[in-house]
């Protein structure tokens, strides 16, 4: 990047519009999301989608911005598109809105938005639009990102809570707990979990093989922050049903098992950025499994419980050692204990 | 106020340090607490220190009592 | 590892259940059991343990959790520390949600580098070595904790860091069990001894138990296996009227424990008496710097306030802490105090047993 002032961090005039905000969109920003289909960036972008469309919105204050395997500007991207697969939809595009802190480094943010760019290409989308904006030193917090998603409806079946039927198979797409912990442990620079990696990746080609059985597949839902925990509690909070699930049965890779394990954590509470959770008929079930597996990112998926007639609304599980309690929406903030 | 986890000792890095294994996870900790400490021993370590080594033959022991409890 | 996963196994669990079964229909009567140590308060109950057990037994949460028993002044001495920019305070993760008098916890610093989480205190040498101000470090735990942190303290001095002291708030289970035993109209049958605190002082620092008056103690291990069969071998002391101490986990626990562990203990502390949050003064109950340390002394270097004990209206951890209540007796719990907004203690400590309860159901 060049520019004659040679400015390396951010200034508030970069967000005023005036010639610095110029510079900043012309030379930094422009050159990374300008493409084919739309070169000129304006303040408005046309676009159609020919069927029905979804949409979503999230916004990402990840602290530290940079961690194992992953950073902001990728997560923004997948966060969000994740949010579209999983409701039924496959992306196609997305805007970029940035809030920066006076005195971020523009090495900092040119990475991130590159790494945004790369996201954007592996899950197909385009970047229509954005914004930048910014505030003083002390006021952000270095950086914030919002993404909107849209995409194209291929599922035709809600995907909700409504859909459950006592007797349907709770499955999990992927080991637990990687995302939560790599970041906690990066932020907080504890060395004891520093060999972890963010399992950030982008969900559509699983829940593509999962549309493939119709209604049969009840409901999806990535499982981020809070976890396997927060979802199940999720699915049958005010329901006529309950959730049965075996401990043993989660699959929890052996860094992160031992990272929560020292940390005093339970992986099943902590947020993960490339895991799915999913509810199908007994029927289809064992075919489900096979067929995700088959795919890079499901390699890991397991079935973990089902969905009951009693204890409605409630998450029992059934322990390691044969015994049984709740598994309780994860309240709090996640931290470490030693005692 | 015990939070800890047995782990196998993989190597001894000084008279401080040592590596220690679970599975194919493996981290840092400290040894100061123990008189002699040797690759292999199973340690158990709370904030980052061993604070005592695992006897395996007691350990043995116990779970020979448990598989004799199953059969009575 | 072989025993870890077979000491979870339900088929080596049942059998003993059988025992625990059969001994306690023989007894009939309600059997009381403390638990003194947090972490046996979660384990019993995350591992399902818990809900295994006859109606007649009742675990009873006792005062081992170090963050229970820490008084709110204290939190408030560290909170001032930071808000007047004095020091950094490094602290484990335990500490950093509970509130002070006026509600607000050290989590709130996170992120800021005002307030550091550490999960070993071996790396405040070189958070010390890289900071600018100086570092205070909580030092709260029993005896599990307290040689890791001493260690850590006697390297600094030898090592003469500069800018690394210490706030302690260190307390032992001794003392704490003879106050249990002092209580009139005894309430306890048995205890269940905290592992890795025994770990550290031996079997044979449980002589008290043995007198006359007093009640059978097992050391337990943390594995599902381990606590169980340690709640049947208290059953079958109680039974025969018996109160000895029993080890329960030789496997990692001796009868004079880890000698090396408490001479670091005791080279840079001694036993002082101070005040446990809701139980008043626990003679010798405390440790504290001893006088040549006086440089690492956070409470001296600082000239910190006196603490001053404060609990909240309607609270009742200090009863809750000694067994005498269970949470649910408590007109708050679950309601006005919540894991997201503690009022006391027990609820703001993962390891307290309002938290605990409230989390895996009773």
């Amino acid at each position: 990047m060049s520019n004659e002032n040679h400015i390396p961090f951010i200034k508030l005039e970069h967000g005023s519009g005036g010639a610095l905000s110029r510079d900043l969109i012309d030379q930094l920003i422009f050159p990374i999301f300008r493409n084919n289909n739309y070169s000129e960036l304006s303040d408005a972008t046309a676009f159609c989608l020919t069927e029905e469309a979804l949409i979503t919105t999230d916004s990402y204050v990840i602290d530290p911005p940079f961690f194992p395997g992953g950073d902001i500007g990728r997560l923004a991207v997948f966060g969000t598109c994740n949010d579209l697969a999983v409701s039924g939809g496959k992306p196609y595009y997305i805007t970029l809105a940035l809030i920066l802190e006076e005195g971020f480094a523009l090495a900092s943010l040119e990475k991130i938005l590159k790494s945004a760019l790369g996201a954007a290409a592996e899950a197909g989308v385009q970047v229509l639009t954005g914004d930048t904006k910014v505030v003083p030193r002390g006021k952000g917090g270095n950086i914030f990102i919002n993404t909107t998603g849209v995409g194209r409806r291929v599922f035709p079946f809600p995907l909700t809570p409504q859909s459950i039927k006592s007797g349907d198979v709770v499955i999990v797409t992927g080991p637990l707990g990687s995302h939560g912990i790599t970041v906690l442990a990066a932020r907080e620079e504890l060395k004891a979990a520093k060999h972890l990696k963010t399992d950030c990746a982008f969900l559509y080609p699983l829940c593509s093989e999962l549309f493939t059985f119709g209604s049969e597949l009840r409901f999806l839902r990535d499982a981020t922050r809070g976890g396997a925990a927060a979802i199940l509690n999720e699915i049958c909070q005010n329901q006529n049903f309950g959730i049965e699930v075996r401990e043993e049965a989660f699959p929890v890779e052996d860094e992160v098992a031992l990272a929560a394990d020292i940390l005093g954590l339970n992986p099943l509470e902590i947020a993960n950025e490339g895991v799915a959770v999913a509810v199908v008929s007994p029927s289809v079930a064992a075919e489900v499994c096979r067929k995700l597996k088959n795919q890079p990112l499901g390699k890991g998926t397991a079935i973990v419980g089902e969905i009951t007639g009693i204890n409605e609304g409630r998450v029992i599980l059934e322990t390691t050692a044969g015994g049984r309690r709740i598994l309780d929406y994860p309240r709090g903030l996640l931290l470490p204990r030693i005692c | 106020m015990c939070l800890a986890v047995p782990l196998e000792i993989k190597e001894i890095l000084d008279s401080e340090r040592a590596l220690v294994i679970q599975g194919s996870a493996e981290m840092e900790i400290n040894i100061s607490l123990l008189e002699n400490p040797s690759a292999g021993d199973y340690v158990i370590v709370h904030a980052g220190f061993a604070i005592e080594t695992l006897d395996i033959p007691e350990a043995e022991a116990r779970l020979d009592l448990f598989e004799q409890m199953r059969t009575e | 590892m072989r025993f870890k996963t077979e000491l979870s196994n339900p088929e080596i669990i049942k059998p003993i259940l059988r025992q625990v079964e059969a001994l306690a229909g023989k007894m009939g009567k309600d059997i009381r059991i403390m638990e003194v140590c947090g972490t046996h308060t979660v384990s019993l109950r995350k591992s399902g343990i818990h809900s295994l057990l006859p109606e007649n037994i009742k675990l009873i949460s006792g005062p081992g959790c170090p963050v229970c028993v820490t008084p709110t002044g204290y939190l408030d001495n560290a909170l001032a520390l930071v808000e007047d920019n004095r020091a950094v305070i490094a602290t484990f993760g335990d500490m950093l949600k509970v509130p002070g008098s006026k509600g607000i916890s050290l989590s709130r610093y996170m992120g800021t580098g005002r307030v550091r989480m550490v999960y070993s205190p071996t790396d405040l040498l070189d958070m010390a070595q890289q900071s600018e101000k100086p570092v205070v470090f909580l030092g709260i735990g029993f005896e599990t904790t307290i040689p890791t942190i001493a260690s850590v303290f006697l390297k600094a001095e030898q090592e003469k860091i500069a800018n690394l002291f210490i706030y302690t708030a260190f307390k032992v289970v001794i003392p704490a069990l003879r106050a249990l035993l002092d209580i009139p109209d005894r309430y306890i049958d048995g205890f269940l001894l905290p592992g890795h605190v025994s770990a550290i002082i031996g079997t044979e620092a449980y002589s008290l138990l043995e007198e006359p008056g007093g009640v059978p103690g097992v050391v337990a291990g943390f594995e599902p296996a381990d606590m169980l069969f340690a709640i049947l071998l208290i059953l079958r002391q109680i039974f025969k009227g018996e109160n000895r101490v029993e080890n329960g986990y030789p496997r990692v626990v001796k009868a004079n424990g880890n000698p090396r562990a408490r001479k670091i203990m005791e080279r840079l502390l001694t036993p002082s008496s101070e005040p446990w949050r809701g139980l008043g003064i626990i003679p010798d109950g405390s440790m504290k710097l001893k006088d040549e340390f006086r440089r690492l002394d956070a409470d001296v270097v600082f000239d910190l306030p006196q603490i001053k004990d404060y609990d909240p209206p309607g609270c009742i951890c200090a009863s809750v802490i000694l067994g005498k209540k269970s949470p649910v007796d408590c007109s708050l719990f679950g309601k006005k105090c919540i894991p997201e907004n503690p009022v006391g203690p027990c609820m703001v400590s993962s390891e307290g047993s309002c938290a605990a309860y409230l989390k895996y159901g009773d």
